[in-house]
């Protein structure tokens, strides 16, 4: 070991490395968007949950007792309901987290000191359960003896035993496909590139769009392989029940696995080796798992976080798989979600196609 | 097809530029190339020979100047081109990690070939290029000689009329390369017109035209025989004891272009050809050289020298 010889070798690399733009903006960019996304859109404390209220008993002190729930900030009301059963629809369709149910006897169970409220949650969110307990231990209001604090009672639906493989594994199915695809895609066509094969075969008849969908159905496949491994392990190893249609779940795979696919497809424009490629796709994939809603709560961040979920497929694949996995809910009821994957779809594609060209120019 | 006559122009392009940035690529370029003719880019690295046959086939832009190919306007009808053209790139770029026969299959389907005619077409493609018995050998494992072949195969299996090889021979050793040359000849014969680019001064000979390309400019063109008669008497040759010595004299004295070693005799190339052998004979012995000057003959690197040296001197003036 000779020091300088090390240092030779040292600086050399140091050189490279510096030369590479894109390794360098890595550098700085990934630690950069950890810390701003961990800092400030990991928030565990649920507020602002779309809930909504079945009050059969529509009493001023069943009014007076919603309008404290809602004064927590831990709820918001969304939508007007009259029956437990709309309540129950909403819930699968996963447009509210919670639903409150006040019986028709909810003031002769207050002054029993019976259970006088009922709060129903959307158990495949465990964070969302955790909220609702501790919304059901609020003191709801200061008039003293007649406080139902201690009688709300809590009725998760979907994962009643709050089995955290119940919860992560549908999600995962979207990681996995996330994590996976967009890095298959955009290293392929940029392998092509890097090889000098692309020069060969922009000289040939095949126009840009035989070449993106003939080098991304392969995929298609490699997804739902993916996808039926995933299924599989968790249905045998961790139990977990699929309450929706198999259609359904293959359907919302091939939503995600179509999306991540030109979005892997626009990368490969932007790249110009498999290394860069590489990165890209991880830059990606890391704001997709945490602001998902596969780890941690949507409901906990903030609106500009939110707004950045929204953008990407894993967030509503992550809505649709649950719906469908565990609260049995059909692709139908949950459109919006399968609408957002189509337009990403159509979006990515489109740049795709229009950033490729034919020429070396 | 119709048959034509040699005379008949496949590619002709006008005022031919490309520009990178500050970089003049390719600078007024005018080309004339007949069909079934083995036409010969002649220029060192860099010299523009790549852009322009990416020009040519469509894969470039061009900044400025036309270029009509097969009859077509490139860029504008180059999807249509594509189907006619065979383009061999500089580096290997067929798959690596597909065997001789999948990356002929792959060619095959994507250049059209209907199926039946499929299969007959590679095993000709196979016997004819000498990769019968590798047809199942990947090619990454291939020699340098073996690539070039399945390059050329792949880049004729639809029988095209007009072949475009930039420097196909720069990886390969020379027997190879007289293998391949003998294979273009083939193809020209059988009415392909073949456009290659080379810093090889014996493949440039072996041309049927030839155009030397230097920083962009085109400098000289026309058969390798015409060019190097226009340099009758303009190359001596001279035998001194001291040749290293001689040499650095030489470069001193009006008229000489340049001066080469080769062996021990020195080649001068002159830029009249009228007195030069006395004038230098003279020349090397007032500075007490001892010199034995006699004419030769000039051959495709004088014209390339001389080419080059007059570029350089109008771009100087």
């Amino acid at each position: 070991m000779k020091a300088r010889q090390i240092f030779a070798v040292m600086v050399k690399e140091l050189r490279q490395m510096a030369r590479d733009r894109m390794t360098v903006a890595m550098m700085l960019g990934i630690p950069t968007l950890q810390l701003l996304l961990f800092g400030y859109a990991i928030n565990l404390d649920v507020r602002n949950l779309p809930a909504a209220v079945a009050d059969l008993s529509g009493t001023s002190g069943s009014r007076a007792l919603t309008q404290d729930l809602f004064a927590t900030g831990v709820i918001r009301p969304v939508a007007g309901v009259r029956t437990p059963q709309e309540l129950q629809t909403l819930l699968r369709k996963g447009e509210i987290k919670i639903g409150i149910v006040i019986p028709s006897d909810f003031e002769r169970r207050r002054i029993d000191g019976r259970e006088a409220l009922q709060v129903i949650v959307d158990g495949s969110d465990t964070s969302v359960q955790a909220t609702a307990r501790q919304l059901a231990q609020m003191p709801l209001d200061g008039r003293g003896p007649s406080s139902v604090q201690g009688q709300i009672s809590v009725l998760p639906l979907y994962n009643p035993e709050r089995r955290s493989a119940v919860n992560v594994v549908p999600g995962l199915i979207g990681v996995i496909l996330t994590m996976t695809l967009v890095m298959f895609t955009a290293m392929a066509i940029v392998r092509e590139k890097e090889r000098g094969n692309l020069e060969l075969l922009i000289t040939t008849p095949v126009s840009s769009g035989e070449l993106m969908v003939g080098k991304v159905l392969p995929y298609i496949g490699v997804g739902l392989v993916q996808t039926t491994v995933v299924l599989l392990l968790g249905v045998w190893l961790f139990k977990v029940p699929i309450n929706g249609s198999l259609w359904g779940v293959y359907g919302a795979a091939m939503l995600l696995i179509v999306a991540n696919l030109t979005l892997g497809l626009l990368v490969s424009t932007a790249a110009s080796t498999q290394f860069q490629a590489m990165q890209m796709a991880f830059f990606l994939f890391l704001p997709s798992i945490l602001l998902s809603g596969f780890m941690f709560p949507f409901d906990g961040m903030p609106w500009v976080a939110q707004w950045i979920a929204e953008v990407l497929p894993l967030t509503h694949f992550v809505r649709l798989i649950r719906g469908v996995v565990l609260r049995g809910a059909s692709l139908l009821e949950l459109w919006p979600d399968v609408l957002a994957l189509l337009a990403f779809t159509v979006v990515m594609m489109s740049l795709a196609i229009l950033r490729f060209h034919k020429r070396l120019d | 097809m119709i048959p034509h006559e040699s005379s008949d122009t496949v590619i002709r392009a006008r005022g031919l530029s490309k520009r990178f940035g500050v970089m003049q690529a390719v600078d007024g370029v005018d080309l004339n190339v007949p069909r079934s003719s083995v036409y010969g880019f002649l220029g060192p690295n860099g010299s523009g020979k790549s852009t322009t046959i990416r020009m040519l086939c469509g894969l470039l832009t061009p900044s400025a100047g036309e270029i009509e190919v097969l009859g077509l306007k490139i860029p504008q009808q180059a999807e249509e081109l594509r189907k006619r053209i065979g383009y061999m790139t500089q580096k290997f770029s067929l798959y690596e990690d597909l065997t001789v026969r999948e990356n002929l299959e792959f060619l095959a389907t994507v250049q059209g070939l209907p199926k039946d005619r499929r299969r007959s077409r590679i095993e000709e493609l196979l016997g004819a290029y000498n990769l019968a018995d590798r047809a199942r050998q990947l090619a990454g494992t291939m020699s340098g000689g073996q690539k070039q072949r399945l390059a050329l195969a792949g880049a004729i299996v639809h029988k095209p009329e007009l072949l475009f090889l930039d420097e196909p021979t720069s990886a390969v050793d020379p027997e190879s390369r007289r293998d391949f040359w003998e294979k273009l000849f083939d193809l020209a014969d059988a009415g392909t017109t073949i456009l290659v680019s080379t810093h090889y001064m014996d493949e440039a000979e072996r041309c049927h035209r030839i155009a030397i390309l230097d920083t962009g400019r085109l400098v000289a063109d026309g058969t390798p025989a015409d060019l190097t008669h226009g340099l009758a008497g303009r190359t001596i040759g001279v035998r001194a004891s001291e040749p290293r010595k001689a040499q650095a004299a030489l470069h001193a004295a009006q008229g000489v272009i340049s001066v080469a070693q080769v062996g021990n005799d020195l080649r001068v190339l002159t830029d009249a050809a009228a007195g030069m052998e006395s004038r230098l004979r003279e020349f090397l012995r007032s500075r007490g050289i001892e010199a034995d000057v006699k004419p030769i003959e000039p051959n495709l690197e004088d014209v390339f020298v001389s080419a080059t040296h007059s570029g350089h001197k109008a771009q100087a003036a």
